[in-house]
C-alpha cells in the first residue's frame, strides 16, 4: 500500500479559531483509484481536501504527495504532480473559456512538456464540450458552464493527482456523468483522484474507495460496499436508508426511506 | 448545451464585455486589435510628445524639436532653428516636463493596473485607494520638516516609505478570501484618504508659506517646473517598477483565478503578492514625489485598454503604458495651453475627466453583481 500512495495525510488536525474542523484524520489515496470523500454537511470534506491540497496548513500531522512532505515542494513542481478543481471558480477580469483552458498549461511553461500544450489543451476541451463556448468571456457563464470551463483548466494541467470539490455541484445529470466518467478515465489511465461528493449512489458507482466523515474524523474507509451500509448510513446522516438492488444490474441503491 | 438552468445568464452579461469577431484564430485573442492598438498609441504618443514640447512661449515646429532632440543625441540632422533660444527653452524647460509626463503617466497606469490585478478588482487605483495621498504625506512630511538626510531622494523615499505602508494597510484591511469586494475598497480608500488628508493639513499647518505652497500644489498636482535632475530620479524608480511588472505579467494572470487556484497553478503566491505591493508603491512615489497627486490615470487607462484587448496582462501592461503616457502627454499639454499664460493643475484635469468615469465604472459594477457588495 505504501508504495503506491500518492497522497497521504498522517493524523491531520485542523482548527479554525477555536472549533475543531478535522481530528486525526489519516488518508492514503493510491494511484489508479478513484477515492471519494463523503460525509454529511460540516463533516470536514472540503476542509481536508484543502488540506491535501496545501490551501490549509493542518495544525497536527503532515500530507505528503509522492512520500514528500507538501511543503518541501517548490508551487510549481508540486503544480505539475497535482491539480485542484475548486467548488468556487469565479474570475476576475473577462479572460475567455479559451484563455483559462490554456491557464491550466502555465505550470509546464519552459519544460518539455509544453510541446503537449496544445493536444491538452484540445483534449481537455474536448472532454468537457467547451466548445461552444470557447471565445466566450468566462465571467458571462453560467454557474454551470463556469465549472466546465474550471474543469477543463484543471484536466489540461495533466497532473498525475486531481483533487476534484464537488465537481457535480453545479451541473445537470449529462454533464455530471460525464464528469465521473472522466474522473473514472484518469484513475484507469494511472491517476491518484481524489473526489469531494454529496450523492451515496454516485459514489457508489464511481469510486474505488470512499472514506466517510463525520465530525472531522475518519468514520470508516474502504471499498464502497464495506463503507456504505444502511447501519452506518442511518448513524452518520441520521436518516433511515434501504439499499435495494438496481433492476438491472443488481447493485445496491441507497433510497432514504420516506 | 444542455449544461444550464440558469435562466438569469444573458443578462449576467457585462455591458462592455469584450466579444471576438468571428473567424479568428482561437490562440491570439484580440491579435489585430493589439497590433492596431500598439501602433496607433505610439504614433499619437510621439506626435503629442512633439507638439507639447513645441508648444508655449515660444513656439517651435515639430521638426525643429526632432532637430533639438537629435542634437542632444550628438546626431545633427541639419535642419535650422528659427528663434535662437528655441533651443535653450525646449532643453531646460520644456523637456523634462514632457519627459516627466510620459514617465508619470506610464507609471500611474501600470501601477493601477497591478493593483486591480492583484486586488483582483477593477475598481482598484493608487488614487482612489489613497496610496496616493499616503505618498504624497510623506513627501509633505518631509519638505515641511525641511529633512534632506537623503540628498535629493529624501522626498521620494519618504513617498516611497509611507506610500508602502498605505498599500500594506489598505491590502490588509481590504480582502477576504483573496479577493476585496468593491464596498469594502472604496470604504477603505475613503478612511486611509481621510487620514492621509488629515496629515497633509497638518503639514501645510505648520509649515511656512513656501512649503505650504508646494503642499498644495501637490495635492492638486502638476508637472509645472519639471527638472532634469527631477527626471533623473523618476526615470530609475519607473524602469525598476516597469521591468518587474513586465517580468510578472503572465503570472498575474493566473491571480484572476483567485490565489487558490493560482497556488495550485505553481504561483508563488504570497511572493509574487507581495513583490507586486512593492513595485506598485515605487511607482506610485515615483509619479507623487514631484509631481502630486495625479488621480484616475490608473483607473481608466487599464480598464479602457481592457475593452479594447482583453484582459491577458502582458499586452495590457504595454497598451496601459503606453496609453497612460499618451494621458498624460495630452493632459499636460492641455493644461498649459487651454487658458492663456495659465499653467493648470493637472490633477484637476485627470480627475475632471476621471471622477464621471468613475461614477460610471461604478454604476455599471453595481448594475452587474447587483448591489454594492
Amino acid at each position: 500500500m505504501g508504495v503506491n500512495a500518492a497522497l497521504r495525510a498522517r493524523s491531520v488536525s485542523v482548527w479554525i479559531g477555536r472549533a475543531s474542523i478535522l481530528t486525526d484524520v489519516d488518508l492514503t489515496v493510491e494511484a489508479g483509484r478513484v477515492h471519494a470523500l463523503i460525509g454529511p454537511n460540516g463533516a470536514g470534506k472540503s476542509t481536508l481536501l484543502a488540506a491535501l491540497a496545501g490551501d490549509i496548513r493542518p495544525a497536527a500531522g503532515n500530507v505528503s504527495v509522492h512520500g514528500t512532505d507538501l511543503n518541501a515542494w517548490k508551487p510549481k513542481q508540486l503544480a505539475r504532480e497535482r491539480a485542484v478543481l475548486l467548488q468556487e471558480n469565479r474570475v476576475s477580469f473577462p479572460f475567455t473559456v479559451d484563455e483559462v483552458v490554456r491557464m491550466g498549461r502555465s505550470p509546464w511553461r519552459g519544460t518539455a512538456a509544453e510541446a503537449e500544450d496544445e493536444q491538452a489543451v484540445a483534449d481537455a476541451i474536448a472532454a468537457t464540450e467547451l466548445h461552444p463556448l470557447l471565445e466566450r468571456p468566462v465571467p458571462s457563464l453560467s454557474g454551470g458552464e463556469r465549472a466546465r470551463a474550471a474543469l477543463a483548466r484543471v484536466l489540461a494541467q495533466r497532473a498525475g493527482i486531481l483533487l476534484l470539490d464537488e465537481p457535480t455541484a453545479a451541473l445537470d445529470l449529462k454533464h455530471q456523468e460525464d464528469v465521473l466518467r472522466l474522473a473514472r478515465e484518469r484513475a484507469h489511465a494511472g491517476d491518484a483522484v481524489v473526489i469531494v461528493l454529496h450523492d451515496l449512489n454516485v459514489a457508489a458507482a464511481f469510486a474505488d474507495t470512499i472514506t466517510l466523515l463525520e465530525n472531522g474524523r475518519v468514520v470508516a474507509t474502504g471499498t464502497p460496499a464495506e463503507v456504505l451500509t444502511a447501519e452506518r448510513i442511518r448513524a452518520v446522516y441520521r436518516q433511515d436508508v434501504d439499499l435495494v438492488p438496481h433492476p438491472a444490474t443488481g447493485q445496491p441503491i441507497i433510497v432514504p426511506r420516506r | 448545451m444542455t449544461a444550464d438552468t440558469s435562466a438569469a445568464r444573458p443578462a449576467e452579461m457585462p455591458a462592455d464585455t469584450v466579444v471576438a469577431p468571428p473567424g479568428r484564430a482561437g490562440r491570439h485573442p484580440f491579435r489585430t486589435r493589439k497590433a492596431v492598438l500598439f501602433t496607433a498609441l505610439a504614433v499619437a504618443l510621439v506626435v503629442v510628445a512633439l507638439i507639447s514640447a513645441g508648444t508655449g512661449q515660444l513656439p517651435v515646429p515639430p521638426h525643429e524639436v526632432v532637430q533639438v532632440m537629435f542634437a542632444r543625441l550628438g546626431l545633427d540632422l541639419g535642419i535650422p532653428l528659427t528663434h535662437p533660444n528655441a533651443e535653450q527653452a525646449l532643453v531646460t524647460i520644456r523637456f523634462p516636463r514632457v519627459l516627466m509626463g510620459l514617465l508619470i503617466g506610464a507609471a500611474l497606469a501600470a501601477a493601477g493596473m497591478l493593483m486591480q490585478a492583484v486586488f483582483g478588482n477593477p475598481l482598484a487605483d493608487a488614487g482612489v485607494v489613497g496610496v496616493s495621498s499616503g505618498a504624497a504625506l510623506g513627501a509633505a512630511t518631509a519638505i515641511t520638516l525641511g529633512w534632506t538626510f537623503a540628498g535629493q531622494w529624501t522626498v521620494p523615499l519618504l513617498a516611497f516609505a509611507t506610500g508602502l505602508a498605505t498599500v500594506l494597510i489598505v491590502y490588509a484591511t481590504s480582502r477576504s478570501n483573496g479577493k476585496t469586494e468593491v464596498v469594502t475598497l472604496i470604504l477603505t480608500g475613503i478612511a486611509v484618504n481621510a487620514f492621509a488628508g488629515a496629515g497633509l493639513a497638518l503639514m501645510t499647518f505648520i509649515g511656512d508659506t513656501s512649503t505650504r505652497e508646494q503642499i498644495i500644489f501637490w495635492q492638486l498636482g502638476s508637472l509645472n517646473g519639471s527638472q532634469w535632475s527631477q527626471v533623473g530620479i523618476v526615470a530609475p524608480l519607473v524602469a525598476v517598477g516597469l521591468v518587474v511588472a513586465f517580468l510578472s505579467a503572465r503570472t498575474l494572470d493566473l491571480f484572476s483565478l483567485g490565489e487558490r487556484n493560482a497556488r495550485h497553478l505553481g504561483v508563488n503566491v504570497e511572493g509574487v503578492r507581495i513583490l507586486i505591493i512593492v513595485v506598485v508603491a515605487l511607482l506610485v512615489c515615483a509619479a507623487v514625489a514631484f509631481a502630486g497627486i495625479i488621480a484616475f490615470v490608473g483607473l481608466v487607462i487599464p480598464h479602457l485598454m481592457r475593452m479594447i484587448i482583453g484582459p491577458a496582462h502582458l499586452p495590457l501592461l504595454i497598451a496601459s503604458v503606453l496609453g497612460g503616457a499618451l494621458l498624460l502627454a495630452t493632459a499636460d499639454l492641455f493644461a498649459r495651453t487651454a487658458v492663456p499664460l495659465a499653467d493648470l493643475p493637472i490633477g484637476m484635469i485627470t480627475s475632471l475627466v476621471g471622477g464621471p468615469f468613475f461614477f460610471w465604472l461604478l454604476l455599471r459594477t453595481r448594475r452587474k453583481a447587483g448591489g454594492w457588495a
